[in-house]
């Protein structure tokens, strides 16, 4: 165990650290972007932003060169991440393509896919959304119904998909559709990648408790997709969603939001007087707040030693299977202390002209339980914990 | 950057999880543990001639020279096995502290012998009030024309009974930093040590009088309140250790029965609220592990964050070890509150883990307090 990272490491650091300091648009972008309602202009600022850290070298940083990547270690990614997140940079408005799509077509693509798709993926002249829920199908995805019909060299699409982030604005959407209705609900599913400017797509809006515009309904009339739009096998997309799945479960996010949140947290119960001494002294919210601080950084460690094992190539163990359910836990968590900190100030709506830090928790607090939901619920990721990792029989 | 064992530190693990599977199954646990002494001279032997007593012990005391992290890794198999005996309290704690703050007198009289297995120390720390800061303690050491005269009563001795001597804290003046750690063998003059009955049947605990014990100038360790702090955080981390391997060993436990344990028709593994019962301990567990880790290796590598670190990981990996184990006997159903099944030893030695050298709001303040909320 050595905690150190090399100099070549922090020379890295430094050097990301200074690019960010000098590009970091000024304005509109900056901060804790949660905000899912994006206009048109806010859109294009975004693009913008994804283009120049591309430029920069910092996008996609375990890619393959040949690719647009810059096929660098775990390390170096990680180190890109926590700069991003400490240095306030606005999010990435293509990450669902450089997370999820991108790592699936480099896996399973052909190369004409590979050529055709991701460099604008990393470019952000394409941005993707995911169409995987659907009304019927939430925890039991793999029931999905959407239709996908093999009529000469195209599938004719019927469906509806739902809670679909970002499809107001996304230019295509890879998506799980039934192939084989008459196949057991695994086997008769393909992944397919889906123009979102087909004829026959219809996008309703859908308004988050939040209030924003967050995600969406998409509703599919006979939309027509060319064949070669199919990625891997016909009726093996649950393969190869689940190949998507594991990426998504091994973004070796760093923890530095969580201990960012904790940091705001803790400045937040300080400044806060309750009976003529701050909450952070007040004996039952600090023992609560130690406690997360702790939890906190127990999450962080659990993280290195998974970023270790990927160092060493090494399939992380069982406690990865638990990562999705302890952080956002641990977010929203951090989220509710907080509130309670603010006490009824804690009530007021964020463009209420008394709303604390304009509002900033009580939004993170909803928005934190929304990552508790999306990409299956505690629930779920309990079963999942349960199933594969402990190997406990399926209760289906 | 590199967070994970070495492979030496895996081959440790690998070893001793072998050994305590052959030499300390359950069923010998529960032999040891029905024993009057707690310990079996024979798994201690065997202990010894693996050189685990002196893995902490520097080289030229007939020791390995390893560090906490390698401590660690080998306590988290003990406490797997829930394995009786004073080795944790010994080999990681006694072991450390004469280290740290002995003379090369003392040195060479006990912690030669500790590494070779030839004598065991105590820890005696906790106050009859149960305190544990000095400000707290009744036992005092007065300077004397010969040395320390030391007075009054521990509480709470691990392994008293067979211990060779004793590390004893003592209050020297009235001040929250006048505190010294002194070496007792166990048959000075004025020592007296009275069984307490324990819960945990895998740990003997005693009370232990010190009346006008005299220790000599060489018998105090070098360090005063600064080496009372790492002697504390050596045992956080020591006892947190064993509660990662004590919660890994009763989720095995739980999920092994609900794999072959039937009802309505199935195997009760199948059902949800079984199967997010053992979810729940693996989402505490492992993210714990991590932290314990990280503790014992700031104990050595990163000395300023390493009060920190060790009342973080003893805060949270005892309170998960308690929960998980309360969890596990509850998947068991009746058969885990019988004394017949072996579950009840990992959740008693739980408790007594969680408890021992500071309970979790003791090392939540801590962290609050050493973090400058």
């Amino acid at each position: 165990m050595d905690l150190n990272y090399t100099p070549e490491e922090e020379a890295f650091r430094r050097q990301v650290r200074n690019w960010l300091d000098e590009n970091i648009p000024t304005s509109g972008l900056r901060g804790f972007d949660r905000n899912a309602d994006r206009d048109k202009s806010t859109l294009e600022k975004m693009k913008i932003w994804q283009r120049r850290v591309h430029q920069a070298g910092y996008l996609a940083l375990s890619w393959p060169k040949e690719y647009g990547g810059q096929a660098m270690d775990p390390v170096r990614q990680s180190i890109v991440n926590e700069e991003m997140v400490r240095t306030r940079a606005p999010a990435l408005i293509g990450a669902m393509g450089i997370s999820m799509v991108g790592p699936t077509l480099i896996t399973w693509g052909n190369d004409e896919q590979k050529a055709r798709y991701l460099p604008k993926i990393l470019t952000a002249e394409e941005i993707w959304c995911q169409g995987y829920s659907e009304p019927g199908s939430g925890s039991d995805l793999a029931s999905l119904r959407t239709r996908a019909e093999i009529v000469g060299d195209e599938f004719v699409v019927n469906g509806q998909k739902v809670w679909t982030s970002n499809a107001h604005f996304a230019d295509m959407m890879f998506c799980l559709v039934r192939t084989d209705p008459d196949a057991p609900k695994h086997r008769g599913i393909s992944y397919i990648l889906i123009d979102m400017k087909s004829p026959g797509i219809t996008v309703k809006p859908l308004v988050q408790m939040t209030g924003d515009r967050g995600f969406n309904e998409v509703f599919f009339d006979n939309v027509r997709v060319p064949r070669r739009n199919l990625v891997g096998k016909l009726n093996e997309g649950w393969m190869v969603a689940n190949a998507t799945l594991f990426h998504e479960r091994n973004m070796l996010g760093s923890t530095t939001t969580t201990q960012m949140l904790f940091n705001r947290l803790k400045a937040l119960a300080a400044a806060t007087m309750r009976g003529g001494r701050p909450l952070t002294h007040d004996p039952v919210f600090r023992q609560r707040l130690a406690d997360l601080e702790i939890r906190v950084e127990a999450m962080k460690y659990h993280m290195l030693r998974q970023l270790t094992d990927s160092i060493r190539g090494r399939n992380p163990g069982l406690g990865a299977w638990a990562n999705k359910l302890v952080g956002t836990e641990l977010n929203h968590d951090l989220a509710a202390a907080a509130m309670e900190a603010m006490g009824d100030y804690a009530l007021l709506a964020r463009d209420d002209g008394h709303a604390m830090d304009r509002g900033f928790w009580p939004y993170e607090w909803m928005f934190t339980l929304g990552l508790v939901i999306g990409g299956g619920t505690s629930h779920i990721q309990k079963n999942i914990i349960a199933e594969r990792g402990l190997k406990l029989p399926k209760s289906r | 950057m590199d967070f994970g064992l070495t492979e030496e530190q895996e081959q440790l693990r690998e070893s001793a999880r072998h050994f305590l599977a052959s030499e300390c199954p359950a069923q010998k646990m529960r032999e040891i543990a029905a024993d009057a002494p707690g310990l079996s001279p024979e798994l201690e032997r065997k202990m010894a001639q693996l050189g685990w007593p002196g893995l902490i012990v520097p080289e030229q005391f007939g020791g390995a020279g390893l560090g906490m992290l390698d401590m660690a890794v080998l306590l988290e198999e003990c406490g797997y096995a829930a394995m009786p005996g004073p080795f944790l309290f010994s080999a990681a704690i006694a072991a450390y502290a004469l280290a740290a703050g002995g003379g090369d007198e003392i040195k060479t009289r006990w912690l030669r012998a500790l590494a070779a297995g030839d004598a065991t120390g105590a820890v005696a720390i906790v106050e009859a009030n149960d305190g544990l800061a000095p400000s707290d303690f009744a036992v005092s050491a007065r300077t004397a024309p010969a040395g320390a005269v030391i007075n009054g009563v521990k509480m709470f001795v691990p392994y008293a009974q067979s211990a060779s001597f004793f590390i004893v804290a003592a209050r020297t003046g009235a001040g929250a930093r006048d505190v010294e750690l002194f070496v007792v063998p166990a048959n000075a003059a004025g020592v007296k040590i009275r069984p307490l009955k324990a819960l945990d049947l895998t740990r003997r605990l005693a009370l232990v009088e010190f009346d006008g014990v005299l220790a000599p100038p060489e018998a105090q360790l070098r360090g005063g309140a600064d080496l009372y702090e790492r002697v504390l955080g050596a045992g956080a981390i020591a006892i947190s250790a064993d509660s990662i391997g004590g919660a890994q060993r009763v989720l095995d436990m739980a999920v092994e029965y609900a794999k072959v344990r039937e009802q309505f028709g199935k195997p009760i593994g199948s059902f949800q609220a079984i199967k997010h019962a053992a979810a729940e301990i693996v989402a505490d567990l492992e993210p714990a592990r991590a932290l314990v880790w990280y503790a014992a290796y700031a104990f050595d590598a990163l000395p300023r964050e390493a009060a920190r670190a060790a009342a973080m990981a003893k805060a949270r990996a005892c309170e998960v070890y308690s929960r998980a184990a309360g969890k596990a006997v509850l998947m068991h159903g009746g058969i885990g509150f019988t004394w017949e099944h072996d579950i009840h030893f990992w959740f008693k030695r739980a408790r007594l883990n969680e408890s021992l050298f500071g309970a979790p709001p003791y090392h939540r303040e801590r962290v609050a307090a050493l973090g400058g909320y």
